[in-house]
């Protein structure tokens, strides 16, 4: 049936593809969920009237991120080359992707984390501070537990985006889901696989959305 | 246990100086509920953040429980801030933690053992009524209750001076009564001194022994809460005063009443403590040659004595109505003529 349908489709190589696609994102997240949570915890934490107010640094951090969140993403991978041949000794395969993934993707989540950490209620803070709570006891005992359902839905959205950037890198010899559509199926005209790629990749997509859903219902008692 | 010498508090903008809070000395004792009454913009919202160094002041000293508030930093600061806990208006409860959680969170700043921690915040949600709640998150939690985990989280580590920061304005009058009866009591039972800053009247009636008015950042007024209230010198006291013992709509009243009135005179006459007990009507009618019309009339309960004010029309010869007056006035009623509202 399945060989009937979709004749150029080696299930070998597919799952190969898949869990590539799964490699690259999960461990670029990891990267960016830890990069993203300091870079935003800095933005917010040196913003105007917030623990340690400090325009220069904040500036700084800005500029950063701005920039690797506005490169595209096919410019910053050709960009890094050098880096990643540095960094990982080679430019072809999943590893060679991940710099690029990281740094594109982490600025991001900065973003998001600032914003998550913005909506925390000022007075929780104040009333931490009363208590005589020390910046440390603040940030992770008030800050990050109080911000968690956003930071939450943040690295779903990240790693959603991700996988796109995966696809991506791809194209251009990182393996994955991605490289099997543009390689096996459009340039070797097998439409099927293509087809196959692109299902696999949205369902990859659901099951991230949903579990982020849930995570976030789950945790989230106000 | 509270002292405050010439403090002064500016805010720079940009749009100019802003005086918060200006040349404020007040000295409170142990074991007193002193209250801060102001309209918003008055002031003391700034004047209750620099007891506990949340502000600094820009002149003055401030020391709380023994601590020169204006000179500690970092961990001296944080140290005397567990001798001096604070609850809110919006009660600025963690929404992520449940009820013991929230009360055990300034046990776990102090470094409280976790054994230790759970037994204490089992007894502060005793104390403060909210068994069978512990593992209920603030979100299920109505106003009063949340105040409650806040008054709890408050007492956790022993505190000598609790602050109060408008903490019934945004409770419905039977709520903020219950929480009231708690401070009270509280105050009563640990000894602890309680500041705590309203624009209700009725809170400081209610269980203050002291209050001071602020206005434009000054204190304008301070003193006994009775004595306040019996004798309000400044304009702005004297509002606040009526917020409590005047019924709604009495000037709309007495001011039609006096466009009727030919004869006679309308006298307001003003009870303190022990003379408000006492049969003042039936003396002046069964004495005088004088007929005596109620208009309106309140008593109110302070913490240290009643107080309350009624309005009568006195009709009679112009001599005899003015014996009356002289003889309300002997009988300790401060007693005044009304010409106009």
């Amino acid at each position: 049936m399945f060989e009937k349908y979709f004749p150029n489709v080696d299930l070998t190589e597919l799952w190969n593809a898949t869990y590539e696609t799964l490699y690259m994102t999960l461990i670029s997240l990891l990267f960016a969920f830890v990069i993203g949570v300091i870079l935003g915890l800095l933005l917010f934490l040196t913003s105007k009237g917030s623990l340690w107010q400090n325009k220069a640094v904040n500036s700084v951090i800005a500029a950063v991120v701005n920039i690797f969140r506005s490169i595209p993403f096919l410019i910053l991978i050709i960009l890094l080359l050098g880096f990643t041949k540095f960094l990982v000794g080679t430019i072809l395969g999943p590893n060679a992707a991940l710099p690029a993934l990281v740094i594109g993707s982490a600025p991001f989540y900065a973003r998001l984390v600032e914003i998550a950490l913005r909506e925390v209620d000022k007075g929780v803070i104040e009333a931490a501070k009363s208590m005589g709570a020390k910046t440390s006891t603040i940030i992770f005992k008030v800050l990050i537990p109080e911000s968690m359902p956003a930071l939450i839905s943040g690295i779903t959205v990240t790693a959603i985006a991700l996988i796109g950037s995966t696809a991506i890198a791809g194209a251009i010899g990182s393996g994955g889901l991605g490289n099997l559509a543009y390689v096996e199926g459009y340039q070797s005209n097998n439409a099927d696989v293509t087809f196959v790629a692109t299902v696999f990749i949205l369902i990859i997509v659901f099951i991230i959305q949903i579990i982020g859903d849930l995570i976030t219902n789950i945790i989230d008692k106000r | 246990m509270i002292n405050l010498q010439d403090v002064s508090k500016v805010y720079k903008s940009k749009h100019g100086d802003v005086n918060a809070v200006q040349n404020v000395s007040l000295s409170i004792k142990k074991g007193e509920i002193f209250g801060i009454i102001g309209y918003s913009g008055a002031g003391k919202s700034s004047l209750i953040r620099l007891l506990n160094g949340l502000e600094k002041p820009t002149s003055g000293t401030v020391e709380v429980a023994g601590t020169k508030i204006n000179e500690v930093n970092g961990r001296g600061l944080r140290k005397a801030r567990h001798e001096i806990s604070m609850i809110f208006q919006h009660f600025n409860l963690l929404w992520s933690r449940t009820v013991r959680d929230n009360i055990m969170f300034p046990l776990e700043i102090a470094g409280v053992k976790k054994s230790e921690r759970i037994k204490r915040a089992n007894e502060l949600i005793k104390l403060v009524g909210l068994e069978g709640k512990e593992k209920s998150y603030p979100s299920q939690l109505s106003g009063g209750q949340k105040q409650r985990v806040g008054i709890a989280r408050a007492l956790a580590n022993n505190p000598k001076v609790l602050l109060c920061d408008e903490a019934t304005s945004a409770l419905d009058p039977q709520t903020t009564d219950s929480i009231l009866d708690l401070l009270s009591d509280i105050n009563e039972r640990l000894g602890l001194t309680i500041v705590l800053i309203t624009h209700e009247m009725h809170v400081i009636r209610k269980i203050c022994n002291r209050v001071a008015v602020m206005e434009n950042g000054k204190v304008v007024e301070e003193g006994e809460v009775l004595d306040v209230f019996k004798n309000p010198k400044e304009q702005m006291t004297k509002r606040f005063v009526q917020q409590v013992t005047e019924p709604e709509e009495t000037k709309e009243t007495l001011q039609h009443l006096l466009d009727d009135t030919a004869s006679g005179k309308m006298v307001q006459l003003t009870f303190v403590g022990e003379s408000a007990e006492q049969p003042l009507i039936t003396e002046m009618i069964r004495n005088f040659n004088v007929s005596v019309n109620i208009l309106q009339g309140k008593i109110s309960q302070t913490k240290d004595g009643a107080y309350g004010s009624l309005f009568i029309h006195i009709d009679g010869d112009e001599e005899e109505v003015q014996n009356v007056i002289r003889f309300i006035n002997d009988k300790q009623v401060k007693a005044e003529v009304i010409t106009n509202v």
